[in-house]
């Protein structure tokens, strides 16, 4: 399993004849995704590779059943070919493009939620469900199919913890690139959530950077729902106050978005924050260790307590009140007891 | 991008809404012909990008021409947080009786335009945010649906009983909305908003930041920026496609990626040095925009080492590689260049690298060492 994508993903790319859509269009087929259409308006009936080429996002439904889309369109035209992907009823849409205006997104954003659908996106780098679907532009290559979901508001941020962590011998169930910008569809609560629910996902990497309170926000939803160890990493810690860093949400505004208050909300909860990107594995590994070392003692100390609660031991308390002698023996065999359970 | 006072003072009358009547000069001799005109006391008012320009004595009160002669030339004098005052706006002071705040920002967690107004006008919003935050009343509006009159009103109904003036304040909340709309803003501030004794409403400052992300629909907009307020290397970095913000420290820094950027910054600082700048190239790689990169940083004489860190995807580490040997070429560095390029072609980059032999590291933290070390920062 895995999150979002996986090899039921029939996909759709629009603005498949440009060329950044032409050109990633045969890479994800090469990587084995499902591409079954493309579409540009005026372009019907042509071919990119051997995908088929429709007019209309409803006509490439209508004739491939696709179920997923993937967006390369300019700028100034990405709005217009979100809405067209939902009216069609594709539930799964993807928007790589960058510099969409955060305007237009506000708008998009509230469309496309009232119709159910989900957009990851824009200005990122889609996702990727090793072996099974790729979707965006995040080279397969690095990738390794195994059980840590990777979920990053960056880019090329995003490859080089890939990386880190199959050079560390830690595959992915899904990496997913959520998007640089302000307005983006689908947030790191989102993906948290559906990693929690995802049995191929045993652990969980976070990459936030500086601008708005997304990180925040996460670090308060994983102390309450996510069981899964989680580690991050924060980018932006030397950016000054006041200047967009390249991404459009990337911005300290006034003494909100800071660096340093997302890696202090998130230490708060337990979630070590890495200084590199190479440190992520090994911190992953801690932290799964030492959930479970705590779970265990919780559970021990549970144990334990339902222990002292039985008849038998209600008996041996009494003694102890009576022979000072007996209490030690007491204590010990409590001891004991705890010690017992705690290896089992 | 942010637009100043006057200009944004330009689209608030297109708007309809009301402003103070006044110009703008660059000369003391243009000032005080401008305050003849409007005939009564002005206010002279410096027209620079940074915040706090009254407390640096760049908002001056004129009651007449002799007082606007002393101070346009004082303010056109003024250097304010390192921005020299090249324009000054003299417009007419008017008669206040109440400063109300008036806002709307993209608020990013609703993900709707946010309107703010707040009795406590005239001074830092962000200071009345932190200290009392319920003075301001908030409201989000349905993108979809736009601000609607009586939303507006109620609003207004926040701050003011007297139907005259809700009205008058509702009718330019509504067009300061459209006004966000129209021009793509992030944000748009009018504070304060002034009540006058003879029950008129008046905005007697603006605020105007654009998307960056809009700009492609707002030529006119575009056409406002001003250059003057902006480091020359900066200009030039987004003329070629570059993202790029000077810092003031001596690792000069070339990555593909605005997160990949800002890690590699952290991890300068982390091991040591101190990141110059912030620097991506961007998606597509044409070893022009790498030319351009290596250009603008080694004109800054405080740079001791360059750092590239490439992790390929759409780009590819041959045309980096290509950009960097015509930048060795061409601009003949004297200081340590380090690189790492790894990813999509990095095996031609590799080929391509041997002519001109550079350092290089496999990983981002060793890259980052070793241009720390070669710098000579290590021993400091």
């Amino acid at each position: 399993m895995a999150i979002f994508i996986d090899k039921k993903t029939k996909l759709l790319v629009q603005g498949i004849t440009g060329r950044d859509g032409s050109f990633h269009a045969q890479q994800m087929k090469k990587y084995g995704t499902n591409v079954v259409a493309g579409v540009t308006p005026g372009k019907g009936s042509t071919k990119v590779g051997n995908i088929p080429v429709f007019n209309s996002v409803a006509d490439a439904i209508k004739e491939t059943k696709a179920n997923c889309s993937v967006i390369y369109v300019p700028p100034p035209f990405a709005a217009d070919a979100i809405y067209e992907a939902v009216d069609a009823g594709i539930k799964t849409i993807v928007c790589i493009t960058e510099g969409v205006p955060a305007n237009d997104m506000m708008k998009v954003y509230h469309y496309v939620k009232e119709h159910g659908a989900r957009l990851i996106g824009p200005n990122c780098p889609g996702l990727i469900s090793p072996e099974l679907s790729k979707v965006g532009i995040i080279p397969g290559n690095i990738c390794k199919k195994g059980n840590i979901g990777l979920v990053s508001r960056s880019g090329t941020l995003t490859y080089e913890v890939i990386f880190a962590l199959t050079k560390g011998g830690m595959g992915q169930s899904t990496c997913i690139g959520i998007g640089g910008d302000q307005v983006i569809g689908t947030n790191f609560i989102d993906c948290l959530e559906a990693f929690e629910k995802d049995k191929a996902t045993k652990g969980i990497v976070m990459i936030g950077e500086i601008g708005g309170s997304d990180e925040e926000d996460a670090a308060a939803y994983i102390k309450k729902h996510v069981t899964k160890p989680v580690v991050a990493f924060i980018a932006g810690r030397t950016a000054p106050p006041g200047k967009r860093m390249g991404h459009a949400g990337a911005i300290i505004s006034g003494s909100s978005g800071l660096a340093a208050e997302k890696v202090a909300a998130l230490n708060k909860v337990g979630i070590p924050v890495a200084i590199s990107p190479i440190d992520l594995p090994r911190l992953l590994t801690e932290r799964a260790k030492e959930m479970k070392e705590k779970e265990a003692a919780k559970k021990a100390k549970k144990k334990a307590k339902k222990a002292s609660k039985t008849p038998k031991d209600g008996i041996a308390k009494k003694k102890a009140k009576n022979s000072p002698k007996s209490g030690i023996a007491n204590k010990k065999e409590k001891k004991e007891k705890k010690n017992k359970k705690s290896k089992k | 991008m942010k637009v100043h006072e006057y200009q944004a003072k330009e689209i608030f009358i297109a708007a309809g809404i009301p402003v103070p009547p006044g110009r703008i000069a660059t000369t003391v001799s243009e000032a005080v012909a401008i305050a003849d005109e409007i005939g009564r006391p002005v206010m002279v008012k410096a027209q620079v990008h940074v915040g706090g320009r009254g407390k640096a004595g760049g908002v001056k009160y004129a009651e007449n021409l002799e007082a606007t002669k002393i101070w346009a030339q004082r303010i056109l004098e003024l250097t304010i947080k390192g921005l020299p005052v090249k324009k000054i706006l003299v417009t007419e002071a008017v008669d206040i009786t109440s400063e109300t705040y008036l806002g709307i920002i993209l608020d990013r967690v609703t993900k709707k335009p946010v309107i703010m107004i707040s009795a406590a006008g005239g001074i830092d919003i962000e200071e009345v945010a932190a200290n009392t935050p319920e003075k301001i009343h908030k409201f989000a509006v349905d993108p979809e649906l736009g601000l609607r009159p009586f939303e507006a009103r109620n609003l207004a109904y926040k701050i003011f009983r007297d139907i005259k003036l809700v009205r008058q304040v509702a009718d330019i909340i509504l067009k300061l909305y459209d006004v966000f709309w129209k021009v793509d803003a992030s944000l748009v501030e009018i504070n304060p908003l002034i009540t006058t004794p003879i029950n008129e409403v008046i905005a007697i400052d603006a605020k105007l930041n654009i998307d960056d992300n809009g700009l492609f629909r707002h030529k006119e907009i575009e056409d406002m920026r001003d250059l003057d307020a902006e480091n020359e290397s900066e200009i030039e970095a987004r003329e070629a496609g570059l993202s790029f913000i000077k810092l003031d420290g001596n690792i000069g820094c070339v990555v593909n990626g605005a997160g990949l950027a800002m890690a590699t910054m952290d991890l300068v600082k982390h091991y040591g040095g101190d990141p110059a700048n912030f620097l991506d190239i961007g998606g597509s790689s044409n070893p022009d925009k790498v030319l351009t990169a290596m250009r603008i940083i080694l004109r800054d004489t405080n740079v001791r080492a360059i750092l590239i860190n490439i992790f390929g995807g759409i780009t590819r580490c041959d045309d980096v590689a290509t950009g960097i040997v015509a930048a060795y070429k061409e601009l003949k560095p004297e200081i340590p260049i380090v690189t790492r390029l790894t990813g999509t072609n990095a095996a031609q980059a590799k080929k391509i690298l041997k002519e001109i032999n550079l350092p290089t590291a496999p990983t981002l933290d060793e890259v980052v060492k070793k241009a720390i070390k070669l710098a000579g920062l290590d021993e400091d």
